[in-house]
Formats: C-alpha cells, sequence, structure tokens
C-alpha cells in the first residue's frame, strides 16, 4: 500500500472521527464518510485521496464505541491508520471491520510525506524521508479476523471464535 | 501465583488458567446494546448469517441515545431494533426506559462475579458491582449475541486505593475527575482497574458507579470494585439468578498500584476539551455558563438528583440559563418524583427530560448555541460532544453543576451549601 500521510495529534478521539449529531441518524456509511474529522479539520475529506494514510499520536480512537469511526474512515477511502497506540475499543472495531490499525512509531512522520505500508512484513517506508519503521505483530486472533476481511466474514464461515 | 479480579472473572468463565497477557475466549453472562450501536450490530449479525440467538435471555436492546426520536430517520432506525427484539424475543428497553447503563442494573442484568459486553464505552459502569463489564463495537456485540462468547485479552490491573474521608461538599465525581486528572486520558489503556480502600467502602452505591463510569476515560478495559454488604443490599429482592461475587488473591500480581487520599480533596472541574483537563473548581469560578446538564450514565442517579435538588430548593434558576435534569432512569424518574425532587427542579425553573442519554451526546435536548458554555454532570467534554463544535463543555459534580445554575456562572458548591 503506497499513500499520503495525513498527520493528526494525540487523543483523537472517536466524537472528532464521526460526531454523535451524525452517527446517529444514518446506516449509510457512505454518508458518514463526508463527515469525517469535520469537527477538528472541515477540509480533511477534501484533501484526502483514496489509498492514503491518516497518522497519529498516542491513544487514537478513544471515547465512545461507536464502529461508525473506522466504518467512516474505511469508507473515506483510508487505507490504514498508523498511531504510536489506539484506544482498545477503536482498535478492535478497526481490525472487525478490515481497516488496518498499525501501532508503530509515528513521530518521525510529517503531513505530507509518502508512505510505503507493508503489512505482512510489519514495515512502514517513508519514501520522502528516506526512513523506514516497524510495528509489532497482532495476536493470532486478530491476524485470522484481518485475513478473513473482517469479523462479520469470519463469522460467517466459522461460527464462532476459536484460538487456532 | 495469585489473581486479580479481572484474571479471575476470565479464568472462570473461560475454563482457563487466565494471567494478564493472555487472550481467552470466554462465555458471556449478558449483552447489552443502544440505539446508536445497535443498528450496525444487527446488520453485522445478519451478515454473519445469524438466524439464531446464543444469549437468548440473557441480552437487551436500549432505545436512549436519542429517546423519544428527534427525527423521521432514527424513528426507522428504532423501528428496526423493536422488530429485530420481536423475531428473536429479546428485551427491548423502549423510549422513557432510561439510559441502558442504569436500565442494566435496575433490572440486575449486570451481576457481581458475571462477564457483561455492552456496545456502548460506559458499560464498565457495572464494575462497581463487581461485574467484568466492558464496552465493544457493534459487531464484536453482534458475535456475542451470536455465538454467546468473545475473545478478550486479560487486562493488566492497576490497583487504586482510595483513603480518607471525603469532605462536605465533594464527591464521587471529584474522586473520579481528580483520578482523570491524574492518570490522563490513555494512563490506564489495555488495563483494569481495581478500585478500592476505605473511601471507596465508604461511598454509597451510586457514588461507586460514577466512579467506574469514569474508567474508559482513563483508556481502561473494566472499572473493578469488590462486592460488599451495600453491593448485596443493592441487589437484594432485585436478582434472579444466582450470583458470586470475586476477590483478588491477596498476592495477586499488579502492573500499578496508586493511592489518593481524598480528605483535602476540592471540588473539581474539567475543562473543554478533553476530560482529562481537571482543575479545581476555583481556577474556573465565575466563568459564565448558558446551560447546566444533570444525569446521564454518570449522575442521574438519586443520590445526584437529591444533592442538586436541596442546593436549587427553593432557589431560581440564574436568568438566561437552561437548567436541564435528566433522571438516568425509569426507577430514578419515580423515586424522584415520589420524593418531590422533580418538583423541586421544576419550581426552580429547570426543565425535566425523559430518562436518557439524549442531552449529552448531543443528538437533541439541549444542544448549546455557538459560542456558548455548558456545565455538567457527564462524563465527555470532547468538542462537538452536545451537537455544536462551536460550544464549550465543562463537567463536574451534580452539585457544583446545580450551584452553577443559580448563579449563571461556575460557583462553588461549598458556598451555597
Amino acid at each position: 500500500m503506497k499513500g499520503k500521510a495525513h498527520r493528526f495529534g494525540d487523543d483523537v478521539n472517536t466524537d472528532y472521527i464521526i460526531s454523535g449529531r451524525h452517527k446517529f441518524k444514518t446506516l449509510d456509511m457512505n454518508e458518514l464518510a463526508k463527515h469525517v474529522m469535520e469537527d477538528l479539520d472541515p477540509h480533511f475529506v477534501k484533501r484526502l485521496k483514496k489509498g492514503d494514510f491518516m497518522v497519529a499520536g498516542k491513544n487514537f480512537g478513544c471515547g465512545s464505541s461507536r464502529e461508525q469511526a473506522p466504518l467512516a474512515i474505511k469508507h473515506a477511502g483510508v487505507a490504514a491508520v498508523l498511531a504510536s497506540s489506539f484506544a482498545r475499543i477503536y482498535f478492535r472495531n478497526s481490525i472487525n471491520n478490515g481497516l488496518p490499525a498499525i501501532v508503530c512509531d509515528t513521530s518521525g512522520i510529517d503531513d505530507g510525506d509518502e508512505l510505503e505500508v507493508d503489512l505482512e512484513a510489519g514495515t512502514i517506508k517513508n519514501l520522502t524521508k528516506g526512513t523506514e519503521i516497524e510495528s509489532p505483530p497482532l495476536p493470532r486472533v486478530m491476524l485470522d479476523i484481518l485475513s478473513e476481511g473482517g469479523l462479520v466474514e469470519y463469522m460467517r464461515k466459522h461460527g464462532q471464535l476459536a484460538l487456532e | 501465583m495469585g489473581k486479580t479480579i479481572s484474571e479471575k472473572i476470565l479464568s472462570a468463565h473461560s475454563e482457563k488458567d487466565a494471567h494478564a497477557g493472555d487472550i481467552v475466549i470466554a462465555e458471556l453472562d449478558f449483552v447489552m446494546a443502544q440505539d446508536g450501536t445497535a443498528p450496525l450490530a444487527i446488520r453485522s449479525f445478519e451478515g454473519m448469517g445469524g438466524d439464531r440467538v446464543a444469549m437468548q435471555g440473557h441480552a437487551a436492546l436500549c432505545i436512549d441515545h436519542s429517546a423519544p426520536s428527534p427525527l423521521r430517520a432514527v424513528s426507522q432506525l428504532h423501528t428496526l431494533m423493536r422488530e429485530f427484539a420481536d423475531k428473536y424475543d429479546l428485551e427491548l428497553n423502549d423510549v422513557g426506559e432510561g439510559v441502558c447503563h442504569q436500565v442494566m442494573l435496575d433490572k440486575a442484568h449486570a451481576l457481581p462475579g458475571s462477564l457483561v459486553i455492552g456496545a456502548d464505552s460506559h458499560t464498565c459502569t457495572y464494575g462497581a458491582v463487581n461485574a467484568f463489564a466492558t464496552g465493544v463495537g457493534s459487531t464484536d456485540l453482534a458475535a456475542g449475541l451470536l455465538s454467546g462468547s468473545l475473545w478478550f485479552r486479560v487486562p493488566d490491573t492497576m490497583k487504586i486505593t482510595l483513603t480518607g474521608k471525603l469532605p462536605e461538599g465533594v464527591y464521587s465525581k471529584d474522586i473520579a475527575l481528580m483520578m482523570v486528572g491524574d492518570i490522563t486520558a490513555d494512563g490506564a489503556t489495555y488495563m483494569a482497574l481495581e478500585i478500592g480502600g476505605q473511601a471507596t467502602s465508604d461511598l454509597s452505591l451510586d457514588g461507586r458507579l460514577t466512579i467506574s463510569n469514569l474508567a474508559v476515560e482513563m483508556g481502561a478495559k473494566a472499572g473493578l470494585m469488590e462486592a460488599d454488604e451495600k453491593t448485596l443490599a443493592f441487589f437484594e429482592g432485585r436478582a434472579t439468578e444466582e450470583f458470586e461475587p470475586v476477590s483478588p488473591d491477596a498476592d495477586a500480581v499488579y502492573a500499578e498500584h496508586k493511592e489518593y487520599d481524598v480528605t483535602d480533596l476540592v471540588p473539581q472541574v474539567a475543562k473543554p476539551h478533553t476530560v482529562d483537563n481537571v482543575t479545581s473548581v476555583e481556577e474556573v469560578e465565575g466563568t459564565t455558563i448558558a446551560e447546566g446538564l444533570i444525569g446521564t450514565c454518570t449522575n442521574g442517579r438519586l443520590e445526584d438528583l437529591r444533592a442538586a435538588a436541596a442546593i436549587v430548593k427553593g432557589k431560581k434558576v440564574a436568568k438566561g440559563v437552561r437548567m436541564i435534569v435528566a433522571p438516568a432512569s425509569r426507577e430514578v424518574m419515580l423515586n424522584a418524583l415520589r420524593e418531590g425532587l422533580i418538583e423541586v427542579f421544576t419550581e426552580a425553573g429547570a426543565s425535566v427530560m425523559c430518562p436518557g442519554c439524549a442531552s449529552c451526546v448531543g443528538t437533541h435536548q439541549g444542544i448549546p448555541s455557538d459560542g456558548e458554555n455548558v456545565i455538567s454532570t457527564a462524563n465527555r467534554n470532547f468538542k462537538g460532544r452536545m451537537g455544536n463544535p462551536e460550544a464549550f463543555i465543562y463537567l463536574a459534580s451534580p452539585a457544583t453543576v446545580a450551584a452553577s445554575c443559580l448563579a449563571g456562572k461556575i460557583t462553588d458548591p461549598r458556598k451555597v451549601m
């Protein structure tokens, strides 16, 4: 995956990702996708190109359990979110919906940097800066869910969760 | 090696000798979703090919986030929930039953020692009654509803000991805000809190629930307390199933231990726009407010309404201030009515709402105007939280909110008691 980094700070909460005043009205994720990050950066969706990355500091996705947050990000065209840490409910929701949430040291990534992400290898190349960073592997159960394309697909195939 | 409450509950529910860091698949005791998350859970459930519910009799849907519905589109989603509940014979708590978390307690669905998931981040509230309860997203909820189990990473535990004696005019909300300020928004990420000590025991159950409610604002997965005689008294005549409280072993291993003496604590306020932006009321005293909210899963219980009513009784809300009171549940509303608290609020000029979450989450019932300051008993003050990104939200105890509504500016409740 190759794309441009869109840089955000620490503690980006799910209200900022998709505000409660939008999410309670509809299950149409393409509609919600128009409002991603609106309260923090009203022009974000306009600048975003399909396949780009969101890059943040610590505790990305804190706050409410709304699954509309990773879904709206995914439907807006974001290929993956990179952060130094994620809030736990968001992290599960993101994987459950097949949107990679990559834990890595994002401190050296600036807005506009071109990144190349290899999920399998767990490496992130910063093509603009000529640097490379690594991300720790996900637990097996999450890799299994991701490889099926998400938890809905996983459950449809397996009927219930299993560790082996 | 001794175990924490989390390790014991997750071991018992997975039939594994589970320790922090392990991943287990655990059997669930109860699942819950609300109208902000249930529609998506229903879609996921159907996507999974779901045609039966493993959690029958142990699942509840709650219509509380936009209740009664303010919009046609929301009404359609509510209908979807009612039809799904009908189809699978699930408990539906419709408009007016109240905030999902209070309903889960009032109806004794969250029991000591039990494992509960809820598609709402403040599911951690039931930790105060010794349930390992945690928030999940809609798809995790759907998987739990369908199969009766879910995977969990057994969390490390941060032990918190509250000591000393809480002074007059200072409440459990002030303790909770002080903790969030110190631990910060991500200080307990992926961890469980185990909260105890004499000052915790001294709190009423209502007061304890407020502290566990804010566990997620520190990133925590659960905010657990031990059950004691107050916990058992609450479930007396309420619980329809047997339960077994869980205590930690004396040699349990904790990742961190924090101790707070509450003896000299003063009223706390979280300033816009993060919950961990906490200061003493003195620092923000005099800040003009346009709206005050008493209610929510944090502070909408009887004890909270009593504290606020005691302050506004026989007085009037300041000109230009909207004081909104939303009891947490039908049971709380009824008790408040019988005690005359609703009369006190109404006479003081407050507006009493249908039990629910609306004002807190910005769906309707009190969206502030541009540039306005709001003081609220809720648990979140994120920009845009109450429906307007141009407004500013301060969080405080019911007493501080009530005193501020009378003065039209942020006020130390100890000065009007």
